[in-house]
């Protein structure tokens, strides 16, 4: 038991080390402290970019769904791929728009785009209206964790409450720089402890991975396909494109786009990322193996069950190790959040406010926000009642609404003005709102539908509801003012976009 | 440089094929039998769809690669021309 606890603290001390090292000899200035300046090649982007995919939701989450839902997990597998595809595309152009004009937030980029501060102060609420429950969830898959790892020694309230400490000394000190590092040290200990456990589990239990399907498919003749436990075809698909399209709407993955050194990272990590994503697989392995072995555990408390199984299996000193890589799956994506929530309050919130603010005081204003951010979604998380988890919920379609806008911002000049954009994203939110609070699905909207359309994820109306008003509202002032570009320094784009491409910054 | 990387080309259109692959043949695939390498059958489908995205984009590049050489030598002979 002291062991599993040893092993964790010291990895943990690791982490804190790494994070703080990384600072050394950079300045840190916002852009600094937020993207690293824009310097990172392909493989810090690429721990960044994995990093921030794979969550502690991930880890729990992913054996959690395999244990109680069966099939249906697999979307966590299917959706990264699909992004990634879209990525090679999607994150270039991002890029590409964005270097050298100093940007730090996702809402800097919209603003930029359609020449509109009003339009990035909504985008500034919307990212930190996602980004606040995600990192609520990271806190309390850390809580978990840690109290099974340590086999109760240590409290979830203890353990969240240390991870916090860690987390607003190293964001502090060394910004995106110590996520980066501390992303090298998760992700060589989840690959190594998710493989070998994936592996070693089934042959324990079963005899082999052939073996445990077969009984699992066995006692529960419709665990192992879509549609068995009422998610079906339909609710896959749809699920599968809304959150593959939403996944680089996260305001933390602009920060990731504004690291890269030049466009051609995203084209490589495009190709690599997609087999890293396979490591997926080998987490559904442990819920699979789990679900047979230690039944019971039902809703939420299946995300135990990883550990559970684990414990019956392993030595406290495995427990240790596969603890303290499940640490580091909360620790690593909740810095990157907390740099990003800062960020976005600090300039596109705070520095609208208080418009005479230079950037030194923004830069202060940022981190000085980290603690004041750690400590809400402490009390979040420990004091939270369900009103969190409608917030986890609405999460993902939340940020999905900002897709369309995204996309239509692309190219030389947008395709739509800023009050279509706009209209856009407000009505999608609105809709996502009132699905989320009145717990409404399509079977309950469209009662007399064929199941095919009702079991579309509810996600997909507020996106319907949301290019509908851009529609109409880019229609209606049609001819009225030519399409924006006051902020864009130069109209034509291409060459010219290039010129100003050559960083400012040291 | 960089402006060359932008635009879409003819073959971006491969890009779609991972999602059609993948989320289309679920149709198909959403079965058990017969387990691939211990694994059901849908699991396998939809496993060797994320390595075959891996894949495709991969051609993608290379085929970007070759479409981006190919413009800038020519760029180079035209001495940038007018567009």
């Amino acid at each position: 038991m002291t062991v599993a606890l040893s092993i964790m603290a010291v990895v943990f001390l690791l982490s804190i080390v790494l994070g703080l090292l990384a600072r050394r000899g950079h300045p840190m200035t916002l852009e600094q402290w937020s993207v690293a300046g824009g310097g990172f090649g392909s493989i810090f982007v690429f721990l960044l970019m994995a990093g921030e995919l794979y969550t502690t939701f991930t880890f729990l989450g992913g054996s959690g769904w395999a244990y109680g839902k069966g099939a249906p997990a697999m979307y966590i597998l299917c959706y990264p791929a699909l992004a990634y595809s879209l990525s090679y595309f999607l994150l270039p152009a991002i890029w590409r728009a964005s270097h050298g004009r100093g940007f730090v937030s996702q809402a800097d980029f919209f603003i930029a785009r359609y020449g509109s501060r009003t339009l990035g102060v909504i985008v500034a609420l919307v990212g930190v209206a996602a980004l606040v429950p995600y990192l609520v969830l990271q806190f309390k898959g850390l809580g978990i964790i840690v109290a099974e790892a340590s086999y109760g020694r240590v409290s979830p309230a203890a353990a969240i409450w240390a991870g916090a400490a860690a987390l607003i000394l190293y964001v502090v000190v060394s910004g995106v720089r110590g996520s980066a590092w501390t992303a090298a040290l998760k992700d060589a200990m989840i690959l190594v402890v998710v493989v070998a456990m994936g592996l070693y589990l089934p042959y324990h239990w079963y005899g082999g991975i052939g073996p445990m399907f077969e009984a699992i498919d066995k006692a529960r003749p419709d665990f192992l396909t879509l549609g068995g436990t009422g998610r079906s075809t339909s609710w896959f698909i749809s699920t599968v494109l809304l959150t593959s399209i939403g996944v680089y709407t996260w305001p933390q993955f602009f920060g990731g786009v504004y690291t890269a050194r030049s466009d051609d990272v995203f084209r490589k990590n495009a190709v690599v990322l997609p087999l890293y994503q396979l490591l997926v697989l080998f987490v559904f392995l442990v819920g699979f193996a789990a679900t047979l072995k230690v039944p019971g555990l039902v809703g939420a408390d299946g995300d135990l069950s990883l550990f559970r199984i684990a414990k019956r299996t392993f030595s406290p000193a495995a427990i240790g190790i596969i603890g303290a890589a499940g640490l580091l799956t909360a620790l690593v994506p909740g810095s990157m959040l907390l740099i990003s929530a800062a960020t976005i309050l600090a300039k596109n919130v705070y520095r609208e406010l208080v418009p005479t603010a230079g950037e030194r005081r923004v830069a202060f204003v940022a981190r000085a926000l980290v603690p004041v951010l750690t400590l809400g979604s402490v009390f979040l998380t420990l004091h939270g009642g369900s009103a969190i988890v409608a917030l986890l919920l609405m999460g993902y379609n939340v940020v999905t609404q900002l897709f369309p806008a995204l996309v239509l911002s692309l190219g030389k000049s947008p395709r739509i003005g800023a009050p279509a954009a706009l209209a856009g994203i407000v009505a999608g939110e609105v809709t996502v709102a009132a699905i989320t609070l009145s717990g409404a699905s399509l079977a309950t909207l469209l009662p007399a539908w064929p199941p095919v359309i009702t079991e579309l994820n509810v996600g997909v109306v507020a996106l319907v509801v949301n290019v509908m008003t851009i529609l109409v509202v880019t229609l209606a002032t049609r001819g009225r003012a030519p399409v924006t570009t006051v902020t864009r320094g130069s109209g034509a784009g291409g060459e010219s976009a290039m010129a100003s491409s050559v960083s400012p910054i040291a | 440089m960089t402006a060359s990387r932008a635009g879409l080309r003819a073959h971006h259109w491969l890009g779609f094929l991972p999602t059609v692959g993948m989320l289309g043949g679920i149709l198909f695939a959403n079965r058990v039998r017969p387990l691939v390498f211990g694994i059901p059958f849908l699991f396998f489908w939809i496993a060797s769809w994320v390595v075959a995205t891996s894949v495709v984009m991969w051609l993608i590049l290379r085929l970007d690669r070759a479409y981006e050489r190919a413009r800038a030598s020519g760029e180079h002979a035209d001495a940038e021309g007018g567009r």
